[in-house]
């Protein structure tokens, strides 16, 4: 690892703009170092030197020539391949995707090449953004930087990998029921699910219409905020976007401190599904924030219980209709069209052979939880639940100004550990689903490791629309947690084979 | 499936009570479709008229075009519906080439409009129908069936798909069931489908052209024995794709059921097509191959919620509507009832208004358009308003026939003239040298020629029998090839013939 792939966002741009570095020299060692160590971490699908290169050297012209230029210009960031981009394939993970080319770029892609940020490649994930481990990907493994055998979270696996492993200082994710968080925490990085509505969902290709967030990973929280800020805000292409001023994200990192804030810590979420090491993390995080200043109260979210069962027939039934799309008709994969088959056997082969066994289990649970009679029984009633646990969110916001959790109830599992065994896969997403159901804003930040030395998460939930303030906690306990361990976690981390850190 | 003889219409309304019910699709003639900014103009080049939106391309979202939401509002208010205070979309989902996201964006149990009505006429009689809900959708693509003899999907060779039309801004009106028409129910289901497309075409949200499809009806059918309590199954037919096509359906389908049903059948709940060329329609998709539409709310949109403001500002929009215009114009232009049918069923409601705001009196204007224009209309198969002449130019004839340098055979000339591309009325009258000839001194003389010609006549004339001038006067207007101001003519002859 070069000395620039070593540092984070801020502080890469601080260089560039200083002129002590330029755009081209650390898109170089970005690509150095993906090249140096993606073959064993897998965590992208498609990167293309020349293309980087070239955004990178027209962020040089346009510095050189005097443009104002935003404060993560020149910064490489590896992007979630769930997001269309133009000038790279787009495939979601899926087969049924390979190959194509999309002719728009999604909003969060434009606005990440406005802010002059340099796309280093698109990176792997669970089909369609279905899983916790990335094991779903049609394509490859993702290895976890700290354990190459154990899993990198998902579904957002290759973004989290990447920034762990040092191959990009920013990501992308998105967040549908743990998404960011999950991969975060067991990574040892940051990621942010911000409030659903305060980030586009036009070109990122749905999984589940209502809970898909997407939102930043970094290996710091400032940086998350700076990428966050940089990519949210309205956009009128997506009905669901909120016509708010974006939350003063970055302000609140830099204030950083929890001194005077309530601090809930949610009931439900501990006990014996908790591996004692996250336990034992998270208690001294709770602690730690009594000792900055904070008033920690337990709370009670009773219907959390029930977010788990919930999501997985909302989030299941939104995808049995979004992923009817994917039909051989107008782009990807066509199969068996031999002139003799109908549309109908073509679209049936196509997305057979198309689709991946978890995306196939979930399209059939979300169509039979939709068919006429099971409706209110199944749909219906999950909606009904998602309300009671918006309500619980809303109760314990009038007591408390967080609520914290661990981020996952265990660290990395190895690969191929839960691989058939979907109900024990669904449990990593435990904890962070009933924000996804409630659409708040909610983090996880590093706060150890376990007795087996892999990284542990802290999630921090806040009210929606309230992403600072999850910010501005996230970042008091990193500071204090850094102090504690003379640096980041991720300085802990094992060198990897292609290229000490 | 053995073939049942339909019966004769007048036996099978003897026998059974039909119940209709009407599906009315109408594409709303917005510039941009109904969740995406491409454009909406019928008869482009296929698939130019698209984008990731409407192609549904992965990753695209809707975003709710408001001057849909206005239109369908319009429409809603104009039926009598009661407009909710909250709705949303719901998602329609079944797979189907030229549907792009295999499901459609339509609206389920929350629909905009509901509870209206519609007053249709026939034979003097008023019809009361009642409309269950007017609904906000996106229309499909286009599906165009290649190799077949039918032009459907079976035996079809290769199927291409327009996706043009995908997105278009689609609202669908709903009748309940229309009962205790008896043997009127096909001119009921006409007269209703007449009156929603004068309706809607008022109100100026859509073309509402049957033939290029921005107006589709799906007509439902069901017969039960008179006097029973319960209703019987219905078929509901589809591409029926003109007025004359739904009165034609509904009898056809009243007497192939009144067929199966007298031979001891039942009928099939299924969906059946008219065919223009025979008027029948044949069995489409049965029952047992019905859809689970899986409706649920559209996650991608959020609830429509109109304001009570919008909505009074959008009913004080509203212009007169057909019904109320109808009775205003039967006062204004002293009409029997008898005579404003003939000018509604004509067509020519809008051509005589406008040519009366141009100057015409409402009787004449009525006459040049309900006569001769009508008759060139048929001619030409063409309707009344699309012949190539305006009413400020019927207007300027008939002032000319006022001011007397016309008469009525010489205006048709004008006419003629015009209808053939020869410029306006004073350019017609100019090159054709048409001109009434009123100068006493000129008709004299050939009144004179016309007495000596026909001395039997003037005799007859001069006896007391002044109705024998009329061959008098027919001589004279044939001497001057028309040009003659027959009254005039006709005032000169009697005064020749009959002053001592």
């Amino acid at each position: 690892m070069s000395e620039l792939t070593g540092k984070g966002a801020g502080e890469l741009a601080a260089l560039m703009a200083s002129g002590e570095a330029s755009a081209a020299q650390v898109a170089q060692a970005h690509l150095d170092r993906i090249a140096a160590v993606d073959g064993e971490v897998g965590a992208f699908l498609h990167v293309d030197p020349e293309t980087v290169l070239a955004q990178a050297r027209a962020i040089d012209e346009r510095r050189a020539a005097g443009e104002e230029l935003g404060p993560l210009a020149g910064v490489p960031i590896a992007h979630k391949d769930v997001f269309t981009t133009t000038d790279m394939p787009t495939t979601a993970g899926s087969k049924i995707l390979e190959g194509w080319r999309p002719p728009y770029d999604a909003t969060v892609t434009a606005r990440l090449r406005a802010a002059g940020l340099v796309i280093l490649g698109k990176t792997n994930m669970d089909e369609f953004a279905m899983g916790s481990s990335t094991e779903n990907s049609a394509y490859r493994t993702t290895r976890n930087p700290w354990d190459l055998s154990r899993i990198p979270g998902g579904s957002s696996g290759g973004s989290s990998a990447a920034v762990a492993a040092f191959e990009a200082p920013l990501a992308t994710g998105t967040d549908t029921g743990g998404s960011i968080r999950q991969p975060a925490a067991v990574t040892g990085i940051v990621g942010m699910k911000p409030t659903y509505g305060g980030s586009s969902r036009y070109g990122l290709i749905a999984f589940a219409s209502s809970l898909d967030t997407p939102g930043p990973f970094a290996r710091n929280v400032l940086d998350a905020a700076l990428l966050q800020e940089a990519f949210s805000g309205h956009d009128p292409m997506d009905s669901t976007s909120v016509d708010q001023p974006v939350p003063a994200v970055v302000e609140a990192a830099r204030r950083a401190d929890v001194a005077g804030m309530t601090v809930g810590v949610v009931k439900e979420f501990s006990g014996d599904g908790y591996q004692p090491g996250v336990a034992a993390r998270f208690a001294e995080t709770v602690a730690l924030l009594e000792s900055l200043g904070a008033k920690v109260v337990e709370v009670s979210c009773p219907n959390f219980t029930y977010a788990l069962p919930a999501y997985y027939l909302i989030a299941p039934s939104e995808c049995s209709s979004n992923l009817a799309r994917f039909d051989a008709m107008r782009f990807g994969l066509r199969v068996g069209d031999d002139g003799a088959r109908s549309a109908e056997e073509v679209m049936a082969l196509t997305r057979a052979e198309g689709f991946g066994p978890e995306v196939k289990r979930r399209i059939m649970l979300g169509t039979y939880a939709l068919s006429s009679g099971y409706y209110d029984a199944y749909y219906g009633k999950a909606q009904q639940v998602r309300t009671l646990i918006t309500r619980d969110f809303d109760a314990a916001f009038e007591q408390v100004d967080v609520l914290i959790s661990p981020t996952t109830p265990t660290t990395a599992f190895p690969i191929g550990e839960r691989a058939d065994d979907p109900m024990a896969m669904y449990l990593a997403d435990l904890c962070t689903i009933p924000s996804n159901l409630a659409g708040n804003a909610a983090i996880s930040v590093p706060c150890g490791l376990s007795d087996d030395g892999l990284p542990v998460g802290l999630q921090i939930m806040a009210p929606a629309l309230a992403d600072d303030r999850v910010y501005r906690a996230a970042a008091a306990v990193e500071g204090a947690l850094e102090d504690r361990w003379g640096g980041p976690l991720l300085a802990q981390a094992p060198d990897l084979a292609g290229g000490a850190k | 499936m053995s073939v049942v003889t339909p019966m004769k219409y007048d036996e099978a309304l003897a026998k059974y009570e039909p119940v209709l019910g009407i599906e009315t699709h109408i594409e709303l003639g917005t510039a941009s479709k109904m969740f995406c900014g491409c454009a909406t103009g019928f008869g482009a080049e296929p698939n130019t008229q698209v984008c990731p939106v409407c192609l549904g391309l992965p990753g695209a979202l809707p975003v709710t075009n408001h001057a849909a939401i206005d239109g369908i509002i319009k429409i809603g208010l104009a039926l009598n519906c009661r407009i909710v205070e909250w709705c949303r979309f719901a998602r329609k989902n079944y797979f189907y080439p030229d549907m792009p996201k295999n499901f459609q964006i339509s609206q389920y149990d929350e629909p905009l409009c509901v509870d209206g009505f519609l007053e249709v006429e026939v034979d003097g009689e008023t019809y009361r129908v009642e409309i269950e809900r007017v609904h906000m959708e996106e229309d499909t693509g286009k599906s165009l069936h290649v190799g077949g003899a039918t032009g459907r999907i079976h035996g079809a060779v290769h199927s291409l798909v327009d996706y043009n039309r995908a997105g278009i801004p689609l609202v669908e009106i709903v009748t309940k069931p229309i009962t205790a028409t008896g043997e009127k129910a096909p001119l009921v289901a006409r007269a209703y489908a007449t009156e929603l497309r004068e309706l809607v075409r008022s109100l100026g949200v859509s073309d509402v052209r049957m033939e290029q499809g921005s107006m589709r009806c799906d007509v439902n059918v069901s017969l039960m024995p008179r006097g029973a309590a319960a209703w019987g199954t219905r078929t509901e037919t589809k591409n029926v794709n003109s007025l004359r096509s739904v009165e034609r359906s509904v009898r056809s389908e009243i007497e192939r059921q009144a067929g199966v049903l007298s031979a001891g059948g039942t009928i099939t709940q299924e969906t059946r097509h008219f065919h223009e060329d025979t008027g029948t329609t044949t069995s489409g998709r049965s029952k047992e191959e019905a859809q689970d539409y899986r409706y649920f709310p559209e996650p991608d949109l959020v609830p429509m919620a109109p304001s009570r403001e919008w909505v009074e500002e959008l009913r004080a929009t509203l212009p007169e509507l057909p019904a109320a215009r109808r009775r205003r114009v039967q006062a204004e232009w002293d009409l029997t009832d008898a005579e404003l049918r003939d000018v509604v069923n004509a067509g020519a409601l809008d051509c005589i208004e406008a040519t009366i705001a141009a100057g015409a009196d409402a009787g004449s204007a009525r006459k040049w358009w309900l006569n001769e224009l009508s008759r060139r209309a048929t001619e030409q198969g063409v309707e009344l308003a699309d012949l190539p002449i305006t009413p400020e130019q019927v207007a300027r004839v008939q002032a000319m026939v006022v001011a007397g340098e016309l008469n009525d055979k010489l205006a048709r000339q004008v006419f003629e003239g015009v209808l053939a591309g020869e410029g306006g009325p004073d350019d017609v009258v100019a090159a054709r040298g048409l001109k009434v000839v009123s100068d006493d001194g000129a008709l004299a003389a050939i009144i004179d020629q016309v007495i000596a010609d026909n001395a039997p006549v003037a005799d007859k004339v001069r006896a007391g029998k002044t109705a024998a001038a009329g061959a008098l006067v027919g001589a004279v207007m044939k001497a001057t090839r028309g040009q003659a101001d027959a009254g005039r003519a006709r005032d000169l002859i009697l005064q020749k013939l009959t002053t001592p």
